[in-house]
C-alpha cells in the first residue's frame, strides 16, 4: 500500500471505477441523483429506489489486504458481491487484472469464479449435507477435478488451517471458529488470486476472532493473496488492513492507511469511529521518524553541541561511516567537554526501535527521555524520534506533516507519509 | 306475471352447453389418440406392478414388509407392519389391498416424475410459479367428481382412468413442496455455490435438491396420503381394489363389506405414512438422498464403517 500511487492502474489487481448498484425501478434517475450528491434518504423518498453502492472507485494492489469498513446498511456486502457478480452492478467497471468482470458472459464469469476468486461468508455458508472435506473440495469438484486429486488438495487446505483431522466430520459438529476455518480452507483450496471475505469473523467470539485475524495474517505472509475484506469493526480493519475504506450510505467516505484514517479522519462520521482507537497500536515508529542530526566519532564536542542547538534536540547519535549508530551523545554531557573525544562522551546503550514497530511497544524507551533511534532491518540509522512527539501523537495532536482532513479525502490513496 | 328479480329470469348463460360441446365435439374426437397415448405408460407400470405384487407369495410380505418398516422407522412400526399384513390377510382382503397398493404406487410414481421437475421449475422462475399457482389451487379445490366425467370420456372406464384421476388429485403437494423446499435453501448457501463457480445444474444437484430433500419428502408423503383418499372415488369409474370393496358395500348397504374395505385403506395409509415420513427424516439426519436410502439398507454396517475414521 505504501506505493499505492506509484503502481500504474494496469498493474493493479483490482480496479473499481464509478460503481453503482441500484435496487429499485428507476436506476437511471437514481444514478443521476446519486452522482449529483443527493443523500440516500432523499433519493429513496423521491424515487423509491436505493443506491446501495453509489459512485465507488478504488484500486487494490497485488498482495494487499483492502478492508471496507461500514455499519449495516452501508452497502458493503452489496459492494463485495458486485465483484464476483453475485449481485449485478448497475453501472461502472470492475477490472480484475485488467479484465472487465461486468462485461463477461456467463461462461467466462463462471471460469473466473472457479479459478481466480473465492469467497468466505459471514455465517460460514458450509453445506450441512456434506462433510468438512467435501465442503473444502466443492470448488474443485464443480470445476471437474477428479476425486483423488481434489481430496488431496482439500486435505492440504485443511492442514493450512489446522483441521486435517476433521475431514470426515459433518460441519455442524464443529464450533463456530472451526467452521469458519473450514470456510477459509474451502476458499484456499482453489488457489485463488483474490479472496473476497464478507465479514468472515463477525459471527465469532472476540477471542476467537483475534485468533482468526492472526491466522489470516500468518496465511497471508505465505500466500500473498489479494484480499478484499468486509467488516463493521474498525479495530479489525485497523488490525489487518493495508488500506481501509470507510463506507457510509453506499459511498466511500474516506480511503487510506490505518494511520491516515486515525490521524486525520475525513469527517465527523469517521472521527466518531476513531475516537476510542488505541493509537499506540495503530501508529508505527516510522511515521514519527525524522532525519536525525548525527556526528561521526571524529567530530569534536563543539560541532556536536552546535548541531544539538541547531536542531533543538536533547541528544544526537554518533554514526560510523556505513551509517550504523554507535551510541548517543546527550546535550548536557557536551557542556564543558572541550578537547575530549566523542567516543568517550557518548553513551553506548541508546533507545532504539524499528520503523515498523507499534508505538505501544516503545513506551519504555520513550520514558528514558532521549531521542529514539529508528533503525532499518540491518540496523542502520534511518532517523530519530523525540519521545515528546510520541506522547503528543497518542494524545491526538496528529503527526507532523499531516495533510488536512479535506485534502486527505480528495486524495484518498495518498502514500503513507514517513 | 311479477317483476323479474334476477337476471336469469331473462337470460341464462348456457356455459354448460358450451362445455359439453367443447369436450364432446371437439376435445374427445380430436384428441382422443393423444390421451390414449398418455394412458400407455401408466398402463404399463400399473399392469407390471400389479402382476408382480399378486405373483409374490404371501409369506414374502410377512417377512419383507416388517423388515422395510424396521429399517426405515424402527421396531414399533415394524410390529405394526407385521400385524397389519397378517390382519389384512385374515380379513380376506389381501388381493384387493395389493391392487390398491399398485394403483397408489403408480400414481405417486407419476406424480413424482411430473411434480418434482415442475416444482424445480417453479422455484427457479417466479413467472412460472405465478402461472402454476392458480392451476394448483384449482386442482386442489375442484371436487374430483367434476373431472371424473371428462376423464371417462377421454380415457374410458377402468383402473387406468382411476389412476389418472388420482394423479390429478394428488399432484399439487409435491409440486408446492418441491418449490418451497428449494426456495427455502439458505441464500448464503446458494451464493456459496455460485461464488465457487457452480453451474445452475451443479447448484441444483449438489446443493438445492439435497437440502430440499426433507421438504420434498414431506410433499411426497402428502401426495401419497391424497392418492389413498382417492381410492373409493376412483372405484366409481371402474378402478378395483379396496375402493371397489367399499363401493359395492355402499351399493348393497352391506356395512360389513364397506367396513372391511375401510379398514384395509386405513391400515395401508398408516403403514405408508410412517415409512415415508421416516425416510424424509432420514434425509435430514444423514447427508443426502443416496445415503438415506443406503442407510435404509445398511444402517448398522455404515455406522461401524464411519467409526474407523
Amino acid at each position: 500500500m505504501t506505493d499505492g500511487n506509484e503502481v500504474p492502474a494496469s498493474r493493479q489487481k483490482v480496479v473499481v471505477e464509478h460503481l453503482y448498484k441500484v435496487f429499485g425501478d428507476d436506476p437511471e434517475e437514481t444514478i443521476r441523483r446519486a452522482a449529483a450528491g443527493e443523500t440516500k434518504d432523499r433519493i429513496y423518498a423521491e424515487t423509491r429506489s436505493v443506491a446501495a453502492v453509489a459512485d465507488v472507485s478504488f484500486t487494490v494492489a497485488p498482495g494487499e489486504i483492502f478492508v471496507v469498513m461500514g455499519l449495516s446498511g452501508s452497502g458493503k456486502s452489496t459492494l463485495i458481491r458486485c465483484l464476483n457478480r453475485l449481485i449485478e452492478p448497475t453501472r461502472g467497471r470492475i477490472l480484475l487484472d485488467g479484465q472487465d468482470v461486468v462485461a463477461m458472459d456467463a461462461e467466462a464469469l463462471r471460469e473466473l469464479r472457479a479459478r481466480k476468486l473465492s469467497m468466505v461468508f459471514q455465517h460460514f455458508a458450509l453445506f450441512p449435507h456434506k462433510t468438512v472435506g467435501e465442503n473444502v473440495e466443492f470448488g474443485l469438484k464443480v470445476r471437474g477435478m477428479p476425486p483423488g486429486e481434489r481430496r488431496e488438495k482439500a486435505l492440504r487446505a485443511l492442514a493450512q488451517v489446522g483441521l486435517e483431522a476433521y475431514a470426515d466430520v459433518p460441519p455442524d459438529n464443529l464450533s463456530g471458529g472451526m467452521q469458519q476455518r473450514v470456510g477459509l480452507a474451502r476458499g484456499l483450496a482453489v488457489d485463488p488470486e483474490i479472496m473476497l471475505m464478507d465479514e468472515p469473523f463477525s459471527a465469532l467470539d472476540p477471542l476467537i476472532r483475534r485468533d482468526m485475524q492472526d491466522e489470516l495474517l500468518a496465511l497471508q505472509e505465505q500466500l500473498h493473496m489479494t484480499i478484499l475484506f468486509i467488516t463493521h469493526d474498525l479495530h479489525e480493519a485497523l488490525r489487518i488492513g493495508d488500506c481501509i475504506a470507510i463506507m457510509k450510505d453506499g459511498r466511500f467516505v474516506q480511503t487510506g492507511t490505518p494511520e491516515q484514517i486515525v490521524a486525520a479522519p475525513a469527517d465527523d462520521y469517521v472521527a466518531a469511529f476513531t475516537r476510542d482507537v488505541d493509537r499506540g497500536r495503530v501508529f508505527r515508529m516510522g511515521r514519527l521518524s525524522h532525519e536525525a542530526p548525527t556526528v561521526t566519532p571524529d567530530d569534536d564536542p563543539a560541532t556536536a553541541r552546535r548541531r544539538c542547538e541547531a536542531h533543538q534536540v536533547t541528544g544526537l547519535h554518533v554514526v560510523d561511516a556505513d551509517g550504523y549508530p554507535l551510541g548517543i551523545l546527550v546535550r548536557t554531557d557536551l557542556v564543558s567537554a572541550e578537547g575530549r573525544a566523542l567516543r568517550d562522551l557518548m553513551r553506548p546503550d541508546f533507545p532504539a526501535a524499528r520503523a515498523d514497530q507499534e508505538l505501544i511497544e516503545l513506551y519504555g524507551e520513550c520514558a528514558k527521555g532521549l531521542p529514539i533511534a529508528v533503525l532499518d532491518e540491518t540496523g542502520r540509522l534511518l532517523g530519530s524520534v523525540d519521545p515528546l512527539r510520541v506522547f503528543a501523537l497518542l494524545a491526538g495532536n496528529g503527526g507532523e506533516g499531516q495533510a488536512s482532513p479535506s485534502a486527505e479525502a480528495s486524495a484518498p490513496l495518498a502514500a503513507r507519509e514517513q | 306475471m311479477t317483476m323479474a328479480d334476477s337476471i336469469s329470469d331473462f337470460y341464462t348463460l348456457p356455459l354448460d352447453d358450451w362445455i359439453e360441446v367443447a369436450v364432446k365435439d371437439w376435445l374427445v374426437p380430436n384428441f382422443r389418440p393423444v390421451f390414449q397415448a398418455l394412458q400407455w405408460p401408466i398402463d404399463q407400470v400399473l399392469g407390471g406392478l400389479e402382476d408382480f405384487l399378486l405373483w409374490l407369495p404371501y409369506p414374502v410380505f410377512v417377512v419383507v414388509v416388517p423388515l422395510i418398516a424396521w429399517r426405515a422407522a424402527g421396531t414399533r412400526v415394524a410390529i405394526f407392519a407385521l400385524s397389519a399384513v397378517i390382519f389384512m390377510d385374515l380379513l380376506g382382503i389381501w388381493r384387493e389391498t395389493m391392487i390398491t397398493l399398485s394403483m397408489i404406487v403408480t400414481a405417486v410414481t407419476f406424480c413424482t416424475i411430473v411434480g418434482v421437475p415442475l416444482g424445480i421449475l417453479a422455484a427457479r422462475s417466479d413467472r412460472f410459479a405465478g402461472i402454476i399457482r392458480p392451476v394448483l389451487d384449482i386442482m386442489q379445490t375442484i371436487p374430483p367428481f367434476v373431472y371424473l366425467v371428462p376423464i371417462v370420456m377421454l380415457f374410458g372406464v377402468g383402473i387406468v382412468p382411476g389412476v389418472i384421476a388420482t394423479i390429478i388429485f394428488a399432484l399439487p403437494p409435491i409440486i408446492r413442496l418441491t418449490n418451497l423446499g428449494i426456495r427455502q435453501v439458505q441464500g448464503e448457501l446458494v451464493e456459496a455455490g455460485l461464488a465457487f463457480g457452480a453451474t445452475r445444474r451443479q447448484l441444483l444437484f449438489e446443493i438445492q435438491i439435497p437440502l430440499a430433500l426433507r421438504t420434498i419428502m414431506a410433499g411426497l408423503n402428502q401426495t401419497l396420503m391424497l392418492s389413498l383418499s382417492m381410492v373409493v372415488i376412483a372405484a366409481l369409474i371402474g378402478a378395483g381394489g379396496l375402493g371397489l370393496t367399499v363401493f359395492t358395500g355402499l351399493g348393497r348397504l352391506d356395512i360389513g363389506r364397506a367396513t372391511l374395505g375401510g379398514i384395509g385403506i386405513v391400515l395401508l395409509a398408516i403403514l405408508l405414512d410412517r415409512v415415508t415420513q421416516a425416510l424424509g427424516e432420514g434425509g435430514r439426519a444423514d447427508t443426502g438422498k443416496k445415503r438415506s436410502f443406503k442407510k435404509l439398507l445398511f444402517k448398522g454396517i455404515r455406522r461401524t464403517d464411519r467409526d474407523d475414521h
